[in-house]
Parts: structure tokens; sequence; C-alpha cells
């Protein structure tokens, strides 16, 4: 600290000084970093505990098996879960071919000059950007209003059918909401195979699309695979988008239509936490839902991580 | 049927004949490829400047020069593999077989069936070692496993790995030694059987028993096909090429027969190369 002001300090120390400074600038950063880290763990730590012990004790088999009763204030949450899962398979259904092929296109085909992927990366930047309550707007306005209600004109005499709040349109207002992250987790993957094994299948003879299909989607099926599924889990607990277009407060019966409205986890959190009569009975269950909530996600990001450390290994394996 | 039959007899029987006939006296063999005021840009910069060189037919054409000199940039345009590398442009001509593979109608993918190449880092897939080397025929669609597993295991003992790999076929290709994969790279371009190989310093990463694997496989697959060679080993190119290119600054300096180059070149900066005195 004192070799930039002493006077007969040669070159070489001065070197050897600054050399220790950034050494002591390394151990201030690690442990802001590790304070960091551990406030973030302490967080965690209290929430899910919190959520674990309020909820294990109504979490039963009746719970996740039967419909809400008496005003919601008992029974258990099976429409929820249904709904739920239902969403999240039409959403990924919607989300992933689309967004894996754009991948493609984006790192496979588009010439680096080309306004169009230029135009496509705009437009996945900014829908990242845009909060969850917008998608729900768009959703409505877009998908209900104007598709649905068009297919009703066209095809129902003007009956409402599709053109009100269901299954479909919820489900494709989250794959709006999650395709960002699908495209930039794919294309990422896609760009991870190295070239070297492309420009061997090129030299064998193979077309452009022989050697995406037979060597470079292969090569990153693990990173597209667990791109998608975090993605995906990220959505499946979004309650904003899917508020105005198909969620429903209460369903005496599960949704077999894509245009029947659902129960999602999500949304029953938010009804049990502010829109019942009795919160003193609803507490329980409120902490019920939110445990199986977060299993159901934790259980996609689980699977992620999985096929990452699968992906992983092989690829240590090839070094 | 048998009209084409007699067109074509004399003609396939006399070349043949040339050719076994060529090979015996160590004449000339007709060109199989040939560039003709060859230059290559990238973006701006010339790498290969108006070279001329004719590849003969069943001969080992080696190509020296130091490093950044265009060698591989040369090699790339026979097979047009510069044809996925962004802002690459080509003038002048390259044909094979008399024919320009540069021209408008001709597909690329068709003239990398028949020009194959190895690179400098061996690149096997991550399949196993029967997948990679059936790779080539499955694209090409063949679809009859017996005559896929006959051509596997011939590719496989033309580049002298089969012993070390027939009872561990379905194994992936990367389980194999730098040597081995180098040898299975080798065996996967032949299975498709090119009529010309390209070779782009195969045995750089390689031990010496696994380079001198390498050299005399180049020697025995001359009588199977064409083949064009980097290296950066002079004492490769002496023992394993007929013919033998030294490029320099983009410039094809000189190309002769591999003995005169080395013992009596006729430029300074040849001689001044193979003696070590630069590069
Ligand atoms: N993809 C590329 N983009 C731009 N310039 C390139 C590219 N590849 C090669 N070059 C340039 O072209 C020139 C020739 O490169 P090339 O790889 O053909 O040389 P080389 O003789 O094979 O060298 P080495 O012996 O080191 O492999 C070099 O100056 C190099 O910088
Ligand atoms: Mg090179």
């Amino acid at each position: 600290m004192t070799a930039d002001t002493s006077a007969g300090t040669s070159a070489a120390t001065a070197a050897w000084a600054t050399h220790k400074r950034s050494h002591v600038g390394d151990r201030v950063l690690s442990a802001l970093t590790v304070a960091a880290t551990l406030i973030i763990l302490a967080m965690l730590v209290v929430i899910l505990g919190d959520v674990i012990i309020g909820g294990a004790r109504v979490i039963s088999w009746e719970f996740v098996s039967a419909a809400p009763t008496k005003g919601m204030t008992a029974g258990g949450i099976f429409p929820a879960i249904f709904g739920t899962v239902a969403l999240t398979l039409l959403m990924t259904i919607a989300a992933v071919p689309a967004g894996v092929a754009t991948a493609i296109y984006l790192a496979e085909y588009a010439p680096a000059s080309s306004r169009l992927a230029r135009a496509i990366r705009v437009c996945i930047a900014n829908l990242a950007g845009v909060p969850s309550i917008v998608f729900g707007l768009f959703g409505l306005g877009f998908f209900i209003s104007t598709v649905g209600k068009g297919i009703d004109d066209v095809a129902y005499g003007g009956q409402a059918t599709y053109g009100k709040p269901s299954l479909i349109w919820a489900a494709l207002t989250l794959a709006i909401l999650t395709l960002p992250v699908v495209v930039v987790a794919t294309e990422e993957a896609i760009r991870a195979v190295p070239r070297d094994v492309r420009d061997a299948s090129l030299a064998l003879g193979a077309t452009k699309l022989q050697t995406v299909f037979r060597v470079v989607l292969p090569e990153a099926l693990g990173g597209i695979l667990t791109g998608s599924i975090l993605a995906v889990s990220r959505g499946a607990g979004e309650v904003a988008p899917i508020l105005f277009t198909g969620a429903a407060y209460f369903l005496p019966y599960l949704p077999t239509n894509l245009n029947d409205p659902f129960m999602s986890l999500g949304y029953h959190v938010y009804v049990l936490a502010t829109q019942s009569p009795d919160v003193d009975r609803t507490k329980p269950l409120l902490y019920g839902t939110v445990l199986v909530l977060l299993s159901l996600t934790f259980l996609l990001n689980f699977v992620a991580v999985a096929i990452r450390a699968r992906t992983r290994r092989r690829l240590r394996a090839s070094l | 049927m048998s009209q084409s039959f007699h067109r074509l007899l004399p003609e396939e029987a006399h070349s043949a004949l040339v050719r076994i006939a060529a090979l015996k006296s160590d004449g000339p063999t007709p060109v199989k490829m040939q560039a003709k005021g060859l230059t290559v840009s990238y973006s701006a910069k010339e790498a290969v400047k108006d070279v001329t060189i004719d590849v003969h037919e069943n001969e080992v054409l080696a190509l020296i020069g130091p490093s950044g000199c265009g060698k591989s940039t040369f090699l790339r345009v026979l097979n047009r593999m510069n044809d996925t590398i962004d802002g690459v442009t080509v003038k002048g001509s390259v044909t094979l077989d008399g024919q320009d593979i540069y021209a408008p109608n001709v597909d690329a993918v068709l003239v990398r069936r028949r020009v194959g190449m190895v690179f400098q880092r061996s690149n096997p897939f991550p399949k196993s070692i029967f997948e990679n080397v059936a790779y080539g025929l499955r694209i090409a669609g063949i679809r009859e496993g017996g005559l896929i597993a006959q051509r596997v295991e011939r590719a496989l003992r033309q580049a002298a790995l089969w012993d070390e790999v027939k009872d561990r076929l379905t194994e992936s290709g990367l389980s194999l030694s730098g040597g081995q994969q180098q040898r299975l790279c080798i065996a996967r371009a032949l299975a498709v059987e090119p009529e010309v190989l390209l070779m782009d310093e195969p045995a750089s990463a390689l031990d010496p028993i696994a380079t001198a694997k390498v050299e005399d496989l180049v020697a025995e697959l001359r009588s199977d096909l064409t083949i064009v060679i980097v290296t950066h080993n002079m004492q490769q190119a002496a023992r394993v090429s007929q013919k033998t290119g030294f490029f320099y600054m983009g410039k094809l300096v000189e190309v002769g027969d591999t003995t005169t180059l080395f013992t009596r070149p006729k430029e300074r900066a040849t001689e001044d190369y193979i003696t070590g005195r630069f590069g």
C-alpha cells in the first residue's frame, strides 16, 4: 500500500505491491460474494422452511385428489393441479417446437448480415423484457377478442365458443411468454456444438439439413432440453398471463375441451390469499397449495439439472 | 443396355489399362484434379494467389510451406469446403475429371462425396465406432444393413484399425486414443469410397508410431485413390509422396517430383525452406 508513496522504491517492488493489492481486492470481493450468497440462501431456507412446515400438515391423499368444498375452505385442490398440468403441457407443445425451430434458423441458416435474423433477435430481446401482465392483456385482446371471436363468427354463428377465456388461449399466451427463453437457450446449445463435427459431416457429403438433424441437434439435445424445461417451469407458475385468458376462480368440473376454462395452482393461491371470506380456515390450504406448486416446479427443475449433469458427464468423457 | 455397354466398354477398359500401365511403369497418370489461375480470398485478403497445379490419379501430392501460406485454404478449395466459411471468394477454376467443380450447376454436396477430407484435429462424431464409419453411407441413402456392415469393416481394415476395434464397435468413437481417432476419421472418409482424399496435416497431433501407421496407410491407399496431403514434416512429404508442391505467402513457388524437389529445387525460396534456413 505504501509502495507508491515511498521515494526509493524500485520498479520491481512497485509491481509487487500492485500485485499484492489486487490480492486484497480479491479477498474483499470474495468475502462480499460469500456474504451475498449466504443472505440469499438464508432467505430461501426461511421461505422454504415456512412453506414446508405449514404445507406438510395439510398435504394428504384427499388434498391432492379432491375438489375444493365449502366455499373453498375445505377439501382439496385436484382441479387446480389438473389445470396446471394441462396448461403446462399445452404451453410446451406450442412453445418448444416453435422456439427450437426459430433457434435453428438463427444459429444455422440466417446469414450473418440477415435483416430478418436481426429483427427476430430484437423482438426476442424485447419480448423477454415485457411484464407478464402485459402478456395477459395481449392474450385477451389478440387471442380471445380477435382470433377466438373470429372463429366464432365464422364457424359458430357468432355464439361465444372460442371467443372467451379458455385453456387454449391461456396456454398460447404463456407460450409467447416462454418462447424467448426457449429460443435463447436453444441457440446457445446449438452454437456450442463444435465446428469440427459439422465440417466432418459436410466433408462426407452430407447436406446442411442432414448435418443439422443428424449431428448438430443430437449433440445439442441436452442443452435444448435443459433450457426448455427451465423456461417451461418458470412459465408454469405464472399467474398474470392467465388471469384474463382462461383461469377460473372455481369450477365444479375439470376442463375437457380446449375451449374450457380451468383452475390453476398459481391462481388458486391468489384466490385463497385475497378472496377468501374466512382467512383463518383457508390459511392451511394456502400453505398446502403453495407447497404443491413449488414441488411441481422443483420437479421440473430437477429433471433439467439431471439432464444437464448427464450431458456434461458425456462431454467430459469425450475429452 | 447392350448398346451403352458397347459404348462404355472400350473407353473404360482403355483408361483402366492406361492406369495400370502407368502405375507399373511409374510414368505419368491422367490428371485427376486441376487448379488453374486459382485465387482465394477471405473478405479482402488474398490467401491463395494465382495457383495452377495438376493432381495426377493414383499419386500422392504433398503440400509444404510455412505456417499461414495458404495450404489449408487451397486444400479446402478442392472439395468446396470453403463454401461453408462466410466471405470467401474463389476465382479461377478447379476441375475434377475435367469438369469444373465451381460451375453454377454443380452441387457442392456431390463434389464432397467424390473428394473426401481428413482434418488436422481428429473429429469423430459422439457416436459409436460403427456409426462413425457408417455415417457417410447412411446419409448417402444406403439402407441395407449387410452392405453397410461390409463397407464399414472394409474401411476400418483399410485404415489399419479393424483389429484394434472389431470387438468394441458399439463403444463411442471418443473412447479411442488420439491416433486411433485419427484413423477412425480416415476410415470414415474411406467408407464412402471417394476418388480423391484430402488430408490436412493428418499426423500432426500423433506420436511417432501412430504417425508411421498413417504414413503406411497413405502409401497403400494410393493404389485405390488420389491423395493430396498437407504436412509440416518434410521427411514425411519425402516418404509418402510422388509430387511435392511448395507454397509461400499464398503462391505456389514450385511443384515437381518429390525426389527432384528435395534434391535439386529450382527456386531459391524452396531451397531455403527445405534446408531449414527459414520458416
Ligand atoms: N476463416 C478465415 N478467415 C479469415 N482469414 C483466414 C481464415 N482462414 C485462414 N485465413 C488466413 O488465410 C491465410 C492462409 O491460411 P491457411 O490456414 O490456409 O494457412 P496454412 O498454410 O494452412 O497454415 P498452417 O500451416 O498454419 O495450417 C492466413 O493468413 C490466415 O490468416
Ligand atoms: Mg493449415
